[in-house]
């Protein structure tokens, strides 16, 4: 076990047990108004203090957790579940029209920086937690599609390969039960890295008012009240920020130590 | 270089051409008629059908895809349906914000992360390695939005070195409007920086172990020569990338950071746009925007072609 891993993993499992423990206990009603409590800076009673409507900050970072982790895990699914096997594909099918249809379709999408697919999306469907998963997962499809299709490229020279087309194995069989395993360690590192961009992402989209809607809480919104008070309650902008930073500086970390520890001679291109 | 010069243009225009199409017919399937939308509910039919020939509505989708892409090719982008002035117009004036500040905060991008990279590189395992590489751990996780929010917490209301919002215009003069852009630049480029770093650093760590470093040492040459002369130009290839890739995170990132500072640039006009259903200034900033984007990764294609003649031969 290496540092970059112990600390990066705790300070991940923080963000996933605040979102967790959430479900069961909050100290306060996250949602609860309490006007004559207002703006109150970190106290033994809140300890986070109060926002503007005299809601418990603590309790609001605890279910905006689950908000920040949820949207980007399922952005990170939706980024694997559909980049996967196009990289295995255009992989197996080096060189030929479907690769180059895949890789062209990829950079195109590039060429749409996640916060402007959300910006179509939130033009048609409007805002909302589920527009701003697809925004992002979007993003992800050609990010796994590239380290995949990369990385099973001088797979299909090996003689291991050529044993199972022996064996008479089809491409699709090969993919899943020889390739897949084989770049497995690189897709947990990159899922790692982008969960964190997702993170970030979430927080962004929320804060223009494009993620999360009222009244579900997250913290890319509580920035955005924070902005007008931030010179009367400069608490309400500092900690949803610790909160953002704390979780994204922990799976990055994590993410490292996941490298190195999976395999030393691995090294992601990290974007 | 002309044939992979042509093949790159090739590509461009496809990709152009795709995403016109994309952004336009995604757009268009959206729910509500922009004509009915500004007339409001209590709207007689006929005056609808009015103001939708008026707006271009009543033709086809093709015929109006096509008007679209034929006229913004003439520079003429159509007219805003919500305040009838050109498009054009409007998407130029904001550019004159939006654009300047994405270059400022990419020159500060560069500035900062060219000797902070070259620096971790050349310290690389000791003390001050890990004391950049550690700030730059934390500046890939800072949102640059939040970052925005403590400069203004500092230099703006406590110091009051800037104001806290608002774009002084150009017409103020030129140190007027660069000072106005300084802090949402600041809060772009850092995070772009602390990648930049990243990258750069470890590319000159990989081209620092080649042989003709050893070779240029060898011939008399000392350690920050060989570094200058022949260790930068060689790990420019993959920091150019980068930097082009930047662009266009830097562009995006700027529609955030301009709510911020209340900055009238493309990003609160897009907003401004999407709550008020005007979809042809939508349309036209997202296609801008993806244009740039496009444009900027053909030019760094060539630059890197230019620089590194072995990527001509193997596309």
């Amino acid at each position: 076990m290496n540092r970059n891993l112990i600390i990066g993993g705790t300070l991940s499992l923080i963000a996933v047990m605040a979102a967790l423990v959430s479900f069961v206990w909050t100290p306060f009603d996250h949602a609860s108004m309490n006007i004559p409590e207002k703006l109150q800076t970190p106290n033994l009673v809140n300890w986070f203090g109060t926002d503007h409507f005299g809601r418990d900050m603590f309790s609001m970072i605890m279910v905006g957790a689950r908000t920040s982790i949820a949207v980007a895990f399922v952005a990170v699914g939706i980024g694997m579940g559909l980049g996967i096997p196009l990289g295995l594909w255009a992989a197996a099918r080096k060189g030929a029209w479907i690769d180059e249809l895949i890789m062209r379709a990829n950079d195109l999408i590039f060429a749409f920086p996640s916060l402007v697919i959300a910006i179509l999306i939130t033009a048609i469907f409007g805002a909302g937690a589920v527009n701003a998963i697809i925004a992002i997962g979007i993003f992800n499809i050609p990010v796994f599609a590239r380290v995949v299709r990369g990385a099973a490229m001088p797979l299909w020279e090996r003689e291991f390969i050529l044993a199972a087309r022996v064996a008479g194995k089809n491409a699709a069989r090969i993919s899943v039960e020889h390739i897949l395993p084989n770049v497995m360690n690189l897709l947990i590192v990159q899922a790692t890295i982008q969960f964190s961009l997702g993170i970030l992402a979430e927080a962004a989209l929320s804060y223009v008012g494009l993620g999360a809607q009222p009244p579900t809480p997250s913290w890319g919104r509580m920035l955005a009240d924070a902005q007008t008070l931030v010179s009367i309650a400069p608490h309400m902008a500092l900690i949803p920020g610790f909160a953002i930073i704390i979780t994204v500086l922990g799976l990055n970390l994590m993410g490292d130590g996941l490298r190195d520890h999976l395999n030393p001679r691995l090294r992601v291109a990290r974007t | 270089m002309l044939r992979y010069t042509l093949k790159r243009l090739l590509s461009l225009m496809i990709s152009l051409a795709v995403a016109s199409v994309l952004i336009f017919f995604v757009i268009e399937v959206a729910p509500g008629d922009p004509a009915s939308f500004m007339l409001g509910i209590n709207a007689q039919p006929d005056t609808v059908a009015a103001l939708r020939a008026e707006l271009g509505l009543d033709v086809s989708k093709w015929q109006r895809y096509v008007a679209w892409v034929q006229g913004m090719l003439v520079g003429d982008f159509g007219t805003s349906y919500t305040y009838r002035t050109p498009v054009a117009q409007m998407v130029s004036d904001r550019l004159w914000v939006s654009l300047p500040l994405t270059l400022y905060a990419l020159a500060l991008s560069t500035f900062i992360a060219f000797p902070a990279g070259m620096y971790a590189a050349a310290r690389r395992g000791r003390a001050g390695d890990v004391t950049v590489m550690g700030a730059t751990q934390l500046g890939v996780a800072i949102p640059n939005f939040w970052f925005a929010m403590m400069l203004v917490l500092v230099f703006a209301i406590n110091l009051r070195w800037f104001s806290a919002g608002g774009f002084a215009g150009w017409d103020k003069g030129l140190g007027a409007g660069v000072w106005s852009l300084t802090l949402p630049a600041i809060a772009l480029a850092l995070p772009q920086a602390a990648i930049l770093a990243r990258v750069m650093r470890s590319a000159l760590l990989d081209v620092l172990n080649e042989d003709y470093m050893r070779t240029a040492r060898a011939k008399g040459l000392t350690r920050a020569q060989t570094i200058w002369r022949h260790g930068l130009r060689n790990a420019l290839i993959p920091v150019l990338t980068i930097i082009g890739l930047q662009f266009s995170f830097l562009l995006a990132g700027s529609i955030i950071i301009e709510q911020v500072f209340y900055l009238p640039g493309l990003g609160r006009l897009v907003f401004q746009a999407i709550s008020a259903r005007d979809l042809i200034v939508v349309e036209s900033v997202v296609m801008l925007l993806v244009f740039a984007v496009i444009v900027v990764n053909f030019a760094v294609d060539l630059a890197y072609a230019a620089v590194d003649p072995r990527l001509r031969a193997r596309t």
